[in-house]
């Protein structure tokens, strides 16, 4: 009996299906358990990728209710590339359909804000613009002009405080997080990505940026959400952190 | 300073090497030991920038590197990725590595990757068809690759051919290079109650241009009958080395890599590995 590869798959990600015949022991007995080897290998191998991608969910919801998590959401996605550092993609919309998860409203951003990150890490590296040319450009020209910025660059804009969430999951004696919305940018000055908290009006700001827009827009975008918004304090964000590259007419 | 004899990196030394870990970074960069080449997984280094690219760039300058693909599914039913193929010829043609391998396995299926080197069943039908894809892979790439004999937890009924026979079939038809893993070798004919030296005596050693070595998991099968696991977590088995002195006497020495990809150990430990490689190969040239 010939096993096609068809078969194969579909009792591998499948526990409940009957292992394929036409296996043996090399000695004529049945594969049997022999088969689970290669399902093993698949779930766990998978299922620890997601581990290593999303480690705030994990900790946020227990190791064991995650590796529950990990399992439904790989029998229901598996990779569809061979670069598994960025599996994991569909994880903000299953977590809102999985039963035990749907009802906690900032895990889906939680799970977008850890894949930016991921996204961040291996995203291209870019030239910082020189502040000179900032400073020596006309106040005109600047308004006018369109703001790049580098390709680490990731905005988590959410109605939940996910970067005080991220933090006190990640860095020793964050303060416990308190209910408000929070917009993160994360910025990777060099080779470590690093989320930070916009003030006000921040978020509009950036998503006005990375829709190309002019500084002039983007500056109306900030202060029509917060008239508060600091545009100093944002540009010196950007330029410490080497996420500012280029000013496109 | 001044290197007046520079390491050929062209190609792979018959040294020890390692599977690249970003852990051993510092260590690797400061004082390799014995170790003279490193692999990487093709696949881990295909973002666009950041951390993993910025430290291969660096590494490649002193070391002789291999790519070694995890995610081609040479053995599947259906075409190769074309994609795919397009990231690793990016690959080879930036890095340039002296050596490029993959596995006798599939791991896609349809849209899907199952990130596991699935097994073959070894039969006419088969051996074209892996052919074809070696052939594919080689031309899109410009190079010669090497391929690699499985570790078996299982036998396929139909197969007609063993897989010694397959792969020297594969070599012949395509021109490519084989990859020895001596761990596979004893996982499988442990699994499958066969003798490793008669697998060695029968493998075509002239084609091999690297060798792998791990550690294995024991298991039992639904009989009691041992079932070894290849998991690359742990030192590299006593009669695995045993094995691995019997192939470098009867085939003399080559580039010898030492995989330990789970439970990864700090550096010493990893370097004493190579270490043992390293007694092996010196005691073949002395």
């Amino acid at each position: 009996m010939n096993v096609d590869q068809d078969t194969f798959r579909q009792a591998l990600l499948d526990p409940k299906a009957p292992r394929p015949t036409g296996l043996s022991d090399g000695h004529g007995l049945e594969a049997g358990r022999r088969f689970d080897v290669y399902r093993n290998n698949v779930t766990v191998s998978l299922a620890e990728a997601l581990e290593t991608a999303f480690p705030t969910i994990a900790k946020l919801v227990g190791a064991q209710n995650f590796k529950l998590l990990a399992t439904s959401y790989l029998r229901q996605y598996p990779p569809t590339s061979p670069l598994m550092m960025f599996y994991g993609k569909d994880m903000p919309a299953f977590i809102q359909t999985f039963e035990p998860t749907k009802s906690i409203g900032y895990l889906p951003d939680i799970a977008r804000l850890e894949l930016a990150l991921r996204h961040s890490y291996h995203a291209a590296d870019a030239t910082p613009l020189d502040p000179a040319i900032l400073q020596s450009t006309p106040p005109d020209t600047l308004m006018a002009s369109k703001p790049t910025l580098a390709p680490a660059t990731r905005l988590i804009r959410s109605k939940w405080p996910i970067h005080a969430i991220w933090a006190f999951n990640t860095l020793p004696g964050a303060p416990k997080p308190t209910m408000a919305a929070q917009d993160t940018l994360i910025l990777r000055p060099d080779l470590d990505p690093e989320p930070h908290l916009l003030p006000p009006g921040g978020g509009a700001f950036v998503a006005a940026l990375l829709d190309e827009t002019t500084l002039a827009n983007a500056i109306e975008a900030a202060t029509t959400e917060d008239p508060a918004f600091d545009l100093s304090a944002m540009l010196a964000l950007l330029i410490t952190n080497n996420a500012l590259t280029d000013l496109k007419d | 300073m001044f290197d007046e004899n520079p390491k050929p990196i062209d190609r792979l030394p018959n040294a020890p090497g390692v599977g690249y870990k970003p852990q051993h970074f510092a260590d690797i960069t400061n004082d390799p030991g014995v170790v003279g080449w490193l692999e990487i997984h093709a696949e881990n280094y295909m973002g666009d920038g950041g951390r993993p690219l910025a430290q291969l760039r660096h590494l490649a300058e002193t070391f002789a590197m291999s790519a070694h693909g995890v995610g081609l599914s040479i053995g599947g039913e259906t075409r190769l990725d074309p994609d795919h193929l397009k990231r690793l010829k990016h690959l080879n043609d930036w890095l340039k590595p002296a050596s490029f391998s993959e596995h006798l396995a599939w791991s896609t299926h349809g849209a899907e990757f199952l990130n596991d080197l699935l097994p073959l069943p070894y039969t006419e039908a088969t051996v074209t068809r892996v052919a074809d894809h070696v052939d594919e892979l080689q031309e899109t790439i410009g190079r010669k690759v090497l391929l690699e004999n499985p570790s078996s937890y299982l036998a396929f009924t139909e197969s007609t051919m063993s897989e010694t026979d397959f792969l020297r079939e594969i070599a012949r038809r395509t021109g490519c290079g084989l990859l020895l893993d001596v761990n596979n070798v004893f996982v499988s004919a442990t699994n499958l109650d066969t003798d490793p030296i008669a697998y060695i005596d029968d493998f075509p050693l002239d084609h091999v241009g690297e060798i792998h070595l791990g550690g294995h998991d024991e298991d039992e099968d639904d009989h009691g009958a041992p079932l070894l696991i290849d998991s690359h977590g742990r030192e590299v088995a006593d009669p695995v080395w045993a094995l691995y002195d019997y192939v470098i006497a009867k085939g003399g020495v080559r580039p010898t890599l030492i995989e330990w990809d789970n439970d990864v150990p700090d550096w010493p430990t990893l370097e004493a590995e190579a270490q043992r490689a390293q007694a092996i190969l010196q005691k073949a040239v002395a």
